[in-house]
């Protein structure tokens, strides 16, 4: 099976150093969870492996190794290549992209993964079998077929943005998902909605990232591994019920056991001021 | 002054500027003059060449005199100091050609640049031939001929502007320069004096003309010009949608095109006049639009600029008595070496008037392109409302983008909004995109089409569909 695998990640946005080391690994069909406090890193862990132009890698590598052990170097490519590679990333804040309808740009977009060679102004998919397909799945995760047809993320409710995101994932069916916050600002229905959904779509073949705070998303998705996020590290990993104490508990344990972790969290807070910290917009680290 | 406005009005500027609002537009179809000639006038531009202009037309007195006169007005007018730069050498330039020099010419003559946006663009060989020029007309009269027949038989006529001066002489008269007189502007006089081919179109009271007429439905060949002239009449209660030009590039050797539009919508009427144009590099694109609206009539303008050196374009209504409706929508898209100076103008001269104004520019490559719009409110006008939304779209920091609002306002108890916005293709939306696997000119263009797409959906299906390939071919930097 296919890995995503992290070594030593350092990365910075604007000279601040936000990630500071991070390991992970991550096979086809296994889900992990990554939880810890807001500011750790887990939204920049994110953008970085989607090559966002804002989040420097300073060290460290992404590889997709393959099961005969050939390796490819995520880093080297562009964030289409990437997609194309069978990355994806469900954003916290998904931008609107006003005048283009969510359909017309998921048939682009499904061509281009599906195909990863095709060249510009190359043919997109049919439309009929694209409009099939994308029925059919809007159907199973209970969608109103008109909702295609709107802009993309252009007034939409948070709601409706977490489950346009979890549309692009179902039609894109990548390798290796990450899905940033797809609870925040969900209630308790919707966030059971989307949990059921993402353990739909997902499967033997498909590798997830659950980046969270709450341990609902989690209920039909069980994670294989729980990461905890600390200061820029991933300072502690575990099973399912990891999850669940930290939900229940918070990070309390976390920061007395992780001293250090603790300290360049209270740096990284004072370097930036939390709320004040110039991240590109929408992308809450 | 105003109440409700709802933005910081800016004065009228030197009233050059403003006067010159009044002016300027353009034409589609473009002359080449290296093929054998029939009968072309010398180069440049005096009375003589004027007169006889008049002569090989073998036009009446009247209108000899009106050119006359209309071209000692373009020689006491100054070139207008604002828009953009014109280095238009007027006697440099030729000004009439018999029509029939265009069959002089081969598919061999057309560049290979144009024949590929072509190509690209999808269109077909008849038309293709009748586009670069290399033939006089489409084959109008075998495709269209029952289309004719048809219009004919409810009274509307559709013809070119020589042929009207001809057959429908007390008409054409009664209405001609009268919207837009010679002294308007400089363009507009020199039009008045040089003009050939255009469309004159009459819609008798009530008739409503369900799909859209098009400029090569017509069957004479004179209808290319560099300095075309229309004229739109729609009588009490009838409706049509004129269709101008086209996407595909025009392909010309001349420099200068410089048409006028002079169009009247009486009581309850409605015109929608749509034109997408796509000049090549090397033309001042120079027109004079306007329209006069009437009881409760509503005119529309839909109006895309594409390429050229400079264009200075701004389709005006004036909204005459109660209850006229004024709408322009207009796209401009400029890059490298383009200059698009485009806008609008709406004046409220009566009660409860309404008017609206949605401009959208790209500029891309070191583009510049410039909204400069008017909203006049005359005393009396009261009751009246007025929005103006421009939004400007920068591709790249070489391009330019910038907005000459004018608002002149005297009466109160009216309500005019304006709106402007200026943005850049954010680098969040493109990573976005990119996230799903589009590569970064996909993205662009993506961003750019929602970005027009308000606009486009008002275009009859075949025009949108082309305007889409073209922002495309656009982005590519394969065009123009």
């Amino acid at each position: 099976m296919e890995r995503l695998v992290i070594r030593g990640l350092h990365v910075a946005v604007e000279g601040q150093e936000i990630l500071k080391g991070v390991d992970l690994e991550i096979g086809r069909g296994e889900v992990h969870a990554l939880m810890g406090p807001n500011g750790s890193g887990k939204s920049t862990l994110g953008y970085a492996i989607m090559g966002h132009p804002a989040y420097e890698v300073t060290s460290g590598t992404i590889e997709l190794v393959a099961a005969d052990g050939t390796r490819r170097d995520v880093l080297a490519m562009e964030p289409d290549e990437r997609a194309r590679a069978g990355i994806f990333l469900a954003f916290q804040r998904p931008m609107a992209i006003p005048g283009v309808r969510l359909a017309d740009f998921l048939r682009h977009s499904v061509t281009n993964v599906r195909n990863p060679d095709r060249k510009e102004g190359e043919e997109l998919m049919p439309m009929r079998e694209f409009r099939a397909e994308l029925k059919a799945k809007m159907a199973e995760l209970s969608m109103d077929p008109d909702f295609a047809r709107r802009y993309v993320n252009d007034g939409f409710s948070g709601g409706e943005m977490k489950r346009a995101e979890i549309l692009q994932l179902a039609m894109l069916r990548p390798g290796f998902a990450i899905l940033d916050e797809t609870d925040s600002g969900l209630d308790a229905d919707a966030v059971r909605l989307a949990s059921e959904s993402i353990a739909k779509i997902g499967g033997a073949e498909m590798g997830i990232l659950i980046i969270t705070h709450h341990e609902q998303l989690l209920e039909h998705n069980v994670p294989l591994r729980t990461h905890v996020m600390l200061g820029g590290r991933i300072v502690e990993s575990g099973g399912p019920e990891l999850a669940a104490e930290l939900h229940k508990k918070g990070y309390e344990r976390i920061r007395v056991a992780y001293p250090d972790a603790a300290a360049a969290e209270r740096a990284m807070e004072d370097a930036a001021g939390l709320a004040g910290r110039a991240v590109p917009a929408g992308a809450g680290a | 002054m105003a109440t409700a406005l709802e933005t910081t009005p800016v004065n009228g500027g030197p009233s050059d500027e403003t006067a010159a609002l009044k002016s300027v537009e353009i034409n589609k179809y473009d002359f080449r003059t290296d093929s054998p000639a029939v009968f072309k006038a010398r180069k440049g531009i005096d009375a003589e060449i004027v007169a006889q202009i008049s002569e090989m037309k073998g036009e009446p007195a009247w209108m000899r005199e009106f050119r006359l006169d209309a071209f000692k007005i373009f020689e006491s007018k100054p070139m207008p100091k604002w828009g953009g730069r014109l280095g238009i050498d007027f006697q440099d330039i030729y000004y009439y050609l018999k029509p029939t020099e265009h069959q002089g010419k081969t598919w061999d003559d057309v560049p290979d640049a144009i024949k590929e946006t072509f190509d690209r663009l999808g269109i077909p060989q008849a038309e293709r031939q009748f586009l670069a020029g290399v033939k006089a007309q489409f084959e109008s009269e075998v495709v269209y001929g029952s289309l004719q027949e048809d219009l004919a038989k409810k009274g509307v006529i559709f013809t070119d502007t020589d042929t009207a001066v001809r057959e429908h002489a007390d008409l054409l008269r009664e209405y001609f320069g009268t919207v837009i007189p010679p002294s308007d502007n400089k363009f507009a006089a020199l039009n008045s004096a040089v003009w050939s081919g255009g469309s004159f179109i009459y819609v008798p009271k009530g008739v409503s003309i369900e799909f859209p007429l098009q400029a090569y439905f017509r069957i004479n060949a004179e209808n290319m010009g560099q300095f075309e002239r229309t004229l739109i009449i729609v009588d009490e209660g009838a409706h049509v949608h004129y269709v101008e030009g086209c996407t595909a590039p025009m392909y010309s050797s001349e420099s200068l095109h410089s048409a006028v539009v002079e169009i009247l919508v009486k009581r309850g009427g409605r015109c929608r006049y749509t034109t997408i144009q796509n000049w090549a590099n090397n033309i001042y694109n120079l027109v004079t639009k306007r329209a006069m609206a009437y009881a409760d009539a509503t005119m529309e303008w839909i109006d895309g600029n594409l390429g050229s050196q400079l264009t200075m374009k701004y389709p005006a209504v004036y909204m005459m008595e109660p209850g006229a409706r004024g709408e322009i929508l207009s796209i401009a898209f400029a890059s490298a070496g383009q200059h698009q100076d485009a806008g609008a103008k709406l004046v409220h001269a009566a009660p409860n008037t309404s008017g609206r104004i949605v401009s959208k520019s790209i500029s891309k490559n070191g583009g510049r392109a410039s909204y400069r719009g008017l909203v006049k409110v005359e005393p009396g006008a009261t009751g009246s409302r007025s929005s103006v939304v421009c939004d400007a779209l920068i591709l790249d920091e070489h391009s330019r983008s910038d907005t000459y609002p004018y608002i002149e306002i005297e009466e109160q108890d009216v309500s005019i909004g304006h709106e402007a916005s200026v943005s850049k293709i954010g680098e969040e939306q493109l990573f976005y995109l990119m996230s799903r696997g589009l590569t970064e000119a996909e993205a662009s263009t993506m961003i750019v089409g929602g970005f027009i797409e308000p606009l486009v959906k008002e275009l009859p299906m075949e025009y949108a569909v082309e305007m889409n390939k073209l922002i495309q071919l656009q982005m590519e930097g394969s065009v123009g």
